[in-house]
């Protein structure tokens, strides 16, 4: 089959599981032991409002038919209200997921190139320090959540070596970039504003970081093992002894064959960040869609928590496809 | 046959079994690290059974006051310092093993039977419509990350520690049922259960009795690899409240409570973390020798 009929294939399946999706969350939202009209009004309200809600919203029809207008709803781009801000879940998720896509973009970016790069350092010289140190994190990694390492360079660098800021996505004292694309470090670049490019950075570093470390160290674990298998392969022999150096054969003929499988671990961690981004945001107040969305679930804001569910849903669907595809190109065996 | 007889061992019953277990706890222990992971996970279960006679202050445990010794930092009486109500630390710490435990134990032990009957189902009528419909469901189930899945219906109920296991099962079958359709999918087609259907055994007794106990090496691996992610899983949601509420004693909760008073008091936050990792590494460790004994093909 051909890459680009590969792709419309895909596209199409996860327009069918996001359809899915959006069932199952609907059911769950709807489901919920309690009155979704005294959850939205609180419980002071009277029974004439409630009705009136429940009216206007359609919870006197059957099942079914609440369900089709809600996702005529979202298919507009229409979540609901949010009954924590009082604004449409929509203009809050706009607001919001800029900065989490950020956190999650830097720590993606920080495991590709720190998991890959130490992979091959690790493979080069295998049973050394950096080959020990890397498999004693990656064990500690596994069994530590995200948000006790957070907790962890919380306590390093901003309490007992205070180089890092604390809280936030910006300090307070420095104005945030005008608005372009909403990512903080796009935005300060393009206006040429670098006192602020500087200090979202340095905000960045600890949530990425807590995200990333996990990753890098099992992504780094992986690539390590898959280059070695490689490494003893005849065409890597001939390489070396045709006189091609060996940062050269090691980054150009033995990484590319090797990487498929790196490529899947890393994907498999991106889509946990999109989880484990709700506890990172929540310890270092970063102004995030995650944390928007946890304080929905504390308040049982039931439209926001669904439109956020779905948002990360499509961003999850979307790493995959993005992961098929680049495993697809890395390695052929993979098209389907 | 001629030259190439077997040899006969006289073997009693007993013998062969002892033979057995020897060669499975060599497979395992090749390893070291298993080993160590074996202790860990023996030293987490004394002390979940245990806690009322190793806690020092088994009533600290729950609702408790003595505002004389608060935010004690660690030293001969309090090992691990004191929390804000003048709690000690290690006492909770110690009655919290007993939740991770139930926690881990309970979410696999619903989420795994699910998941593989679904997944035996889809394996044994793949290509029928049922195997589809059920696999598409799965696919549904995992276009999550299973942590925000769990935090969405977890938000439907009053935080409890039930709660969260159940809401974490929710998100969890599915992972089950993928995998074991892969391997009914693959031993559905194999000869053994085609001369079983040619006799024409029930349908009940080819699922049951010819594919499930040729799945049954990747579930235990996948169960006790799955032990530390499920705690670890737990102590998040109970991190962001949403598992056993105060005065129980769990540790998420208590590093969320204790991370508020950092610096000064690192006690309660770093005590419970390295508990937390303690469990998870043990079970980890255990897991990766249990899949070394179950999958090695060599003796």
């Amino acid at each position: 089959m051909s890459g680009a009929k590969y792709i419309v294939r895909r596209l199409l399946w996860s327009l069918v599981v996001l359809f899915g999706l959006s069932i199952l969350i609907f059911c769950i939202a709807r489901i919920i032991p309690g009155d979704t009209a005294t959850m939205a009004l609180g419980s002071t309200a009277t029974e004439e409002a409630k009705e009136l809600y429940r009216e206007t919203h359609h919870l006197n029809d059957p099942f079914i038919k609440q369900y089709a207008y809600w996702i005529t709803d979202a298919l507009q781009g229409n979540f609901g209200e949010s009954t924590q801000t009082k604004q449409p879940v929509v203009e809050d998720i706009k607001t919001f997921l800029p900065a989490t896509l950020e956190l999650i973009l830097f720590a993606a970016i920080l495991e590709i190139v720190g998991g890959i790069g130490l992979g091959v350092a690790c493979a080069r010289r295998a049973g050394g320090v950096l080959d020990n140190s890397i498999r004693v994190v990656s064990y500690l990694g596994i069994a530590t959540p995200s948000y006790v390492w957070a907790i962890f360079f919380m306590l390093i660098f901003c309490y007992w070596v205070p180089v890092l800021p604390t809280i936030g996505r910006i300090s307070a004292s420095v104005a945030a970039p005008a608005s372009i694309t909403g990512f903080y470090l796009i935005d300060s670049l393009l206006t040429g504003n670098f006192t602020a490019f500087w200090d979202v950075l340095k905000h960045l570093v600890m949530p990425g970081t807590a995200l990333a470390l996990t990753g890098i160290a099992q992504s780094a674990r992986i690539t390590r093992s898959s280059m070695l298998d490689n490494m003893s392969k005849d065409f890597v022999g001939a390489e070396i002894s045709s006189g091609i150096p060996m940062r050269k054969v090691m980054w150009q003929y033995v990484l590319r064959p090797s990487a498929a499988p790196s490529v899947s671990i890393i994907a498999l961690d991106i889509a946990a960040m999109l989880g484990n981004a709700f506890v990172v945001e929540q310890v270092f107040s970063y102004p995030g869609v995650s944390k928007y969305c946890l304080n929905a679930i504390l308040n049982k804001d039931l439209n926001a928590i669904v439109g956020v569910v779905m948002v990360i849903g499509v961003s999850f669907l979307v790493v995959n496809i993005l992961v098929d595809i680049i495993s697809a190109f890395l390695d052929p065996r993979n098209r389907l | 046959m001629g030259k190439t007889e077997r040899k006969t061992r006289t073997l009693t019953r007993g013998q062969a079994r002892m033979d057995k277990v020897k060669r499975s706890w060599y497979r395992f222990s090749r390893n070291k690290m298993s080993v160590v992971g074996l202790v860990g996970v023996i030293f987490v279960v004394l002390v979940a059974i245990f806690q009322d006679v190793l806690a020092p202050y088994p009533e600290h445990a729950q609702a408790y006051t003595n505002y004389a010794a608060m935010k004690l930092a660690p030293c001969a009486e309090y090992l691990f310092g004191t929390d804000g109500t003048g709690r000690d630390v290690l006492s909770r710490v110690i009655f919290s093993f007993r939740n991770a435990l139930i926690m881990g134990v309970g979410v696999i032990c619903v989420a795994a039977p699910i998941g593989v009957v679904f997944g035996l189902l889809a394996g044994y009528y793949k290509g029928k419509w049922i195997s589809t419909v059920i696999m598409r469901v799965v696919d549904i189930f995992l276009s999550l990350p299973s942590l925000v899945l769990a935090l969405a219906v977890s938000a439907l109920f009053s935080p409890t520690l039930f709660h969260s296991m159940m809401a974490i099962t929710f998100s969890w079958w599915a992972w089950y049922a993928r995998l074991v359709y892969g391997s009914a999918a693959s031993v559905r087609n194999e000869y053994f259960v085609k001369s079983a259907e040619l006799i024409g055994a029930s349908r009940a007794h080819i699922i049951l009795r010819e594919i499930l106990p040729n799945c049954w090496s990747t579930i235990l691996t996948k169960m006790t690899m799955d032990m530390g992610v499920v705690i670890l899983m737990g102590s998040t949601l109970s991190f962001v409240g949403l598992g056993a509420q105060p005065p129980q004693p769990d540790l998420g909760t208590m590093i969320a409570d204790g991370y508020k008073l950092l610096p000064e008091c690192w006690w309660l936050t770093i005590f419970p973390a390295l508990a937390i990792m303690l469990i998870v590494l043990a079970f980890n460790l255990f897991g990766d020798g249990i899949s070394d004994m179950l999958n090695s093909k060599e003796a």
